[in-house]
């Protein structure tokens, strides 16, 4: 059947089948929020959003629209820019992780990230992606061998590098660079993995590894991705959010909205009228 | 100009003095000559220190000469060190009488030594007053431990109290002198042994001993066990002392009968003690290969050993040792705390009034002059901190202050003071360039911001801690005005580390070839003798200074290697 669309054609994307959101848990649940940066400045306005579990989900939105700061209050990486505020909550399992008592390091080992360009550190593949264990304590060898293998295999990167692991990981390629980091980012074992633009800085083989990878992850990891390529987004997620300056104007599953949106606005985007 | 000309895209054939000064050639011209007069200098400044210095240890050929003056003749032996074209007016308005013509004359200066003879170690001499120039084949010159260099003919050798050989010009003489000289070298060597190592670890022994029996003292302790066995203790100490003190004895009289005869050049024939000689040569004789292994001998000697005679004789070892212990105690010292108080700027304090204030007070600390750090050091370290000290951990030995008194540590400390700005400024320079991505990748994965800082920040900054450490070595090694208000002396009785417990001694006084230069220069009772000293120090402390920076910078190189910025 094809689907009559406006302005995208689902079909042609050569879209991975997309899951129903009937049997989804729910991951992770903001209510109210509203971001402040300095004091005057508001990023963010009042946003609703229910995130489901083991699903993609994406946020679309011109530049400056506040999705990539919605992205970062996920696991409160807001919380280093000076003068910044969160009003509002974001819940996980009935938790406020902006409440005081929160241990931000454990937050984050639960809500992993990977951001726009690659930034592994300099030190060998091995030790980037063991230095989330590391930081844990974990130190014996045989843990860290495995855990090192498992999550490059993950990151559909084992085969590359498995002979040159004592390299310096900065002399990988770019989108070597960033599949190690999301093995990194997965080497934790976090539920939540949030994709800030992971494939903007990388040519197109690689960004369709990276999606490829994508779609591999969803099955363990609930995913937020945060993308400024709408076919990408219709490609690789499940729910979509459209954001326009600050504001959630509609978040709905990714069939419906981008073949039947229910706005004015997302339409006018999602066909390229502006944005 | 025609409409074709204008818009064509070749270069204009309009040679003028505006269009060469807009093609930037000026510029180019002008960046080269400032780049040549910096090599210039450079190299001019080594050279001329190479020159000068290092002349000096070459053994120039002995000249015997009669020297005639108002019809009277007298003759002289020595080296010649310096040759100045002067004016014939100057000269007669000194009083000089000339017999030549010319407008200007050559002036030469000899060394000819025998300063307990003749009474100078140099003499001025005009060149038409020469006559009968030659290099005699016997000249030798005979390097004393007192009274400087003798320049003279060999008479005769006698080894304990008996005569040996005898007679000027004959091989065999000369290896007896040569032999007792070795003789006595050895002897002397042993002798040095005894009383730096032994009695010197005994009197440290002693000292101990009247420590602990003076802290017994001031606690009101009276305990005669203890003092008994403090009193066994000394006499153990003072029957070793006995016994060393008879194995010295013995071995000065050894040497004390060898002595040797020389005839000075106005005919004098001296008796001198072998005792005293350090080494004696005959350079007329000794061939080109010869002179070298003696050259290299000789800068082996200033390189190793310690000064003698008021510094101008002898080796800088002492000077050479102080500074590059002064300065490694420095980096030490300042690295860790420069690291920190940037990490904490940077890191950790907002970024508001407060922070700015204080970034902008370090960075004025950089130019305050040296000696305003050595008076501080002076009154905070040695005074208060180290007069504190002293009455909390070594209230025994007061009056006598241990570290209330300038020594090596309050030095360091002081340097460490004086070069703490630079390592913090280029610290925070090398922080603030670290990519905000690499943090945020490791506090998203759960790092706390000093896991972050420890384990990824720091060790990429390593590149810029080491510059800044590079640049506070360059300074701290040539800073010798705070150093003489806060521990440098012109003669350290002894080095800094030995082998007494606890080895290092941080409260000593201690030599430092900054202020060796400014010693030997300008404090020295024999200017001559000392001037090539003086270019040699300078140039040793260049070479110095030169090989801790080039440890360094390839140290810097190394890790900057590693930790490469991310640039992609």
């Amino acid at each position: 059947m094809t689907i009559q669309t406006h302005g995208i054609d689902m079909e042609a994307l050569g879209r991975q089948p997309a899951q129903g959101l009937d049997d989804a848990g729910l991951a992770l649940k903001v209510e109210g929020l509203s971001l402040f940066y300095g004091g005057q400045t508001q990023a963010l306005f009042d946003i609703d959003l229910e995130i489901p579990r083991q699903r993609v989900t994406a946020f679309i939105g011109p530049s400056g629209c506040g999705k990539s700061s919605l992205l970062r209050c996920f696991n409160r990486m807001n919380d280093l820019v000076d003068g910044c505020r969160v009003e509002g909550k974001i819940l996980m399992d009935d938790d406020n992780i902006y409440d005081r008592r929160i241990d931000v390091s454990a937050l984050r080992r639960r809500i992993g990230m990977v951001f726009q360009k690659p930034n592994p550190f300099p030190k060998s593949i091995y030790e980037n992606v063991a230095y989330g264990l590391r930081i844990q304590g974990i130190n014996k060898k045989r843990v860290l061998d495995e855990a090192v293998e498992k999550s490059l295999k993950a990151a559909a990167l084992w085969d590359e590098v498995k002979d040159r692991l004592g390299d310096s990981a900065l002399g990988l390629s770019g989108g070597q660079q960033q599949r190690l980091v999301i093995a990194r980012t997965i080497a934790v074992e976090p539920e939540v993995v949030l994709l800030d633009e992971p494939a903007s800085a990388l040519d197109p083989i690689s960004t369709l590894k990276i999606e490829e990878l994508i779609y591999e992850l969803k099955s363990r990891y609930t995913i937020v991705i945060v993308t400024h390529n709408m076919q990408q987004a219709a490609r690789v997620s499940d729910m979509t959010a459209f954001m326009y300056m600050g504001k959630l104007i509609e978040y709905d599953s990714t069939d419906q909205l981008f073949t039947n949106p229910g706005k004015k606005q997302t339409e006018d985007y999602i066909t390229g009228r502006y944005g | 100009m025609s409409a074709s000309e204008k818009n064509s895209l070749y270069l204009q054939k309009r040679a003028g003095m505006l269009t060469w000064i807009r093609s930037g050639e000026p510029l180019i011209w002008a960046n080269g000559a400032a780049v040549s007069i910096s090599v210039i200098a450079v190299v001019g400044l080594i050279s001329l220190l190479a020159v000068r210095g290092f002349g000096h240890f070459w053994p120039n050929n002995i000249i015997q000469s009669g020297v005639v003056y108002d019809g009277q003749e007298s003759a002289q032996l020595g080296v010649l060190v310096e040759e100045k074209q002067v004016s014939g007016e100057q000269l007669r308005s000194a009083g000089i009488t000339l017999v030549g013509a010319g407008p200007f004359f050559n002036r030469m200066l000899f060394k000819q030594g025998n300063r307990d003879f003749l009474g100078s170690d140099f003499v001025w001499v005009l060149e038409e007053q020469l006559v009968d120039t030659h290099n005699p084949e016997w000249a030798m010159v005979v390097e004393r431990l007192e009274w400087g260099n003798q320049y003279g003919f060999l008479h005769s050798v006698t080894v304990r109290g008996e005569r040996v050989a005898e007679g000027e010009g004959v091989p065999r003489t000369w290896q007896a002198f040569q032999q007792a000289i070795a003789g006595s070298v050895a002897v002397r060597e042993e002798i040095h042994r005894i009383e730096r190592k032994e009695i010197g670890s005994i009197n440290h022994g002693m000292e101990a001993v009247r420590l602990a029996e003076r802290k017994l003292e001031m606690a009101g302790d009276v305990n005669p066990g203890a003092l008994a066995e403090l009193a066994e203790q000394r006499a153990v100490l003072d029957a070793e002392y006995r016994v060393l003190q008879q194995q010295l004895a013995s071995l000065y009289d050894s040497i004390r009968d060898d002595r040797y005869e020389v005839r000075l050049v106005d005919g004098r024939i001296v008796d001198q003690a072998i005792a005293k000689v350090v080494r004696a040569t005959l350079p007329n004789q000794m061939s080109l290969l010869q002179k070298m292994g003696h050259y290299v001998a000789k800068l082996w000697e200033f390189l190793s050993t310690e000064p003698r005679e008021a510094n101008t004789e002898g080796g800088v070892f002492p000077a050479i040792f102080g500074t590059v212990m002064m300065v490694l105690l420095m980096s030490v010292m300042v690295t860790p705390f420069g690291v920190i108080a940037a990490v904490y700027l940077r890191e950790y304090a907002r970024q508001g009034l407060v922070t700015r204030t204080i970034r902008v007070a370090v960075n004025n600390l950089a130019g305050v002059p040296s000696i305003v750090y050595g008076v501080f050091g002076l009154g905070f370290f040695v005074y208060i901190v180290g007069g504190e000290l002293d009455s909390l951990f070594f209230s025994a030995a007061l009056p006598s202050p241990t570290f209330g008194t300038p020594g090596l540590m309050w030095a360091s400390l002081t340097l460490a003071l004086l070069t703490l700005p630079v390592v913090i400024v280029a610290t925070e320079e090398g922080l603030s360039r670290i990519p905000s991505a690499v943090r945020e990748g490791s506090l998203a994965l759960g790092a706390t911001r000093a896991e972050t800082l420890w384990r990824v920040v720091l060790p990429m900054a390593s590149p810029a801690i080491m510059t800044g450490l590079i640049l506070a070595v360059a300074r701290a090694a040539g800073e010798v005005a705070p150093l003489m208000l806060v521990g440098v002396v012109k003669l350290a009785p002894s080095l800094p580390v030995d082998g007494n417990y606890p080895f290092v001694h941080l409260d000593q006084k201690f030599m430092h070839l900054g202020f060796h230069i400014y010693d030997v220069g300008f404090q020295s009772p024999n200017v001559e003798a000392a001037r090539p000293l003086v270019y040699a120090t300078a140039l040793l402390l260049v070479i110095i200074i030169a090989l801790l920076n080039f440890t360094a910078v390839s140290l810097r190189n190394r890790l900057r290697e590693r930790y490469k910025s991310l640039e992609s």
